[in-house]
């Protein structure tokens, strides 16, 4: 209830709503689009579009046709691969070829501080190779399960099951 | 409820919140959810999880950026995106702008310059111009005041021939009894030389008797060589002679350049 109402009041133009879904949001969205972009000040400049966008086209979501999460991370993604498409982006000749989430992962868990490094190995631990997979493309780069089916060369309805028992894994690792 | 955890357990809640279902399955679910409770905590905790994976990814916490975004909130919310684009572009052609208007400035400031250049040379030469009309305005009024006395019907000319001295020398002295003035036309007398001077006499003649009516003084100046003098005397002739400056109580006859007699009529 409390979600919803924030929502209402950011779609009613409110700034104070506005600052509270950032703190919600901003740092899974950043992730999101570094996820896609690999470049920091690239992925910031793009986090700031799509909090610009949120607030702009707040009044159009409609909580009928899906989550208030997943509008803004359809936002998120589609700005990001707008802009790697981008002649601007491919020219900076970025090395995108299989990376996945977990790359950075591992790699923000070979720099960081112990505890946060524990906190992101247990990810990569709990995580099938198929998982690591699966939410790769359907949450962090926004394919469709049909997508999925066929990148993977998964059947439609084992990308849906074996993506259930994925999240139920990670779920599980989540206080 | 058995259904619902059924329901659950397929997998499509998960999917739902990717946004990896179609439109119309999208829907659905969010039907369901609004009427099952338990379908919206199940959803609940499956964006609370997909949260802190994806937080997980991100390089920093961008927590200060919100400062940046809330500047460009207000007032410009529609033209957001297009203004991002041309954000690049808007100090360029703000330095191009103001370094037109410098140049500008400068080429403004060079052309007053050589303006006020001109103003000045046109100043001067109109000051100069003036001074000459006034000069002329002058020059036209000291003529026709000379012509005026000249026509004077009680002028008598006396020219006055070049002596042994300088035979080439002539003058013409221009008497008039009447207002006891004596003009001296010396225009074809040669400048004294330094520190000598011309000296007019009035000459009586039986016997000879010279009186001197004054000097010819500031003889290269005078433009138009016409001298006025004084002469109160019943002249019979007279004699230029050129005298140490100061002139002489009586004429240096060895000097006598001309020489002239009132012809009595």
């Amino acid at each position: 209830m409390q979600q919803d109402q924030l929502i209402a009041q950011l779609q009613e133009g409110n700034e104070r709503a506005f600052e509270r879904i950032y703190q919600l949001y901003s740092e899974s969205i950043f992730g999101i689009i570094y996820t896609i972009t690999r470049d920091k000040s690239v992925s910031e400049e793009i986090l700031q579009d799509v909090f610009l966008k949120i607030w702009d086209k707040a009044p159009s979501y409609n909580p009928e046709k899906g989550r208030f999460f997943t509008w803004i991370l359809n936002i998120a993604r589609n700005a990001s691969i707008d802009k790697i498409r981008s002649k601007d982006f491919k020219n900076k000749q970025l090395n995108l070829k299989s990376d996945n989430f977990v790359d950075i992962l591992e790699a923000k868990s070979n720099q960081n501080s112990k505890i946060d490094a524990i906190g992101l190995q247990k990810y990569i631990d709990i995580l099938e190779p198929v998982c690591k997979k699966l939410i790769d493309l359907l949450f962090f780069k926004g394919f469709t399960q049909k997508e999925t089916a066929e990148k993977l060369n998964m059947p439609l309805g084992t990308v849906k099951t074996r993506n259930r028992v994925c999240i139920d894994k990670l779920r599980a690792t989540v206080v | 409820m058995e259904d619902i955890n059924e329901y659950i357990r397929t997998g499509v809640l998960e999917l739902y919140v990717y946004g990896a279902l179609t439109e119309s399955e999208s829907a659905e679910v969010s039907a369901t959810l609004k009427q099952y409770p338990e379908v919206k905590e199940e959803v609940e905790q499956i964006e609370k999880s997909l949260l802190q994976l994806s937080a997980a990814t991100a390089p920093y916490n961008p927590e200060e950026l919100i400062q940046n975004i809330k500047q460009k909130l207000s007032g410009t919310e529609k033209v957001i995106p297009i203004t991002r684009k041309k954000s690049n572009l808007v100090p360029y052609i703000g330095w191009a702008a103001s370094l037109l208007f410098l140049i500008g400035l400068f080429v403004l400031f060079n052309r007053n310059n050589d303006l006020q250049d001109s103003v000045q040379a046109l100043q001067a030469e109109n000051a100069q111009m003036e001074s000459q009309i006034a000069d002329a305005r002058n020059n036209a009024e000291k003529s026709e005041e000379l012509l005026a006395m000249l026509r004077d019907k009680n002028i008598i000319r006396v020219p006055l021939k070049g002596q042994q001295v300088a035979p080439e020398a002539y003058a013409m002295a221009y008497y008039n009894k009447e207002n006891n003035k004596t003009y001296i036309d010396a225009k074809d007398l040669p400048e004294p030389p330094r520190g000598m001077v011309y000296q007019v006499w009035s000459l009586k003649m039986q016997p000879l008797t010279p009186t001197s009516i004054g000097l010819l003084d500031k003889f290269e100046e005078d433009d138009n060589k016409i001298f006025e003098l004084n002469n109160d005397n019943l002249s019979e002739g007279f004699g230029i002679t050129l005298e140490p400056a100061g002139g002489s109580k009586s004429p240096t006859m060895e000097q006598l350049f001309t020489l002239g007699t009132v012809s009595s009529t």
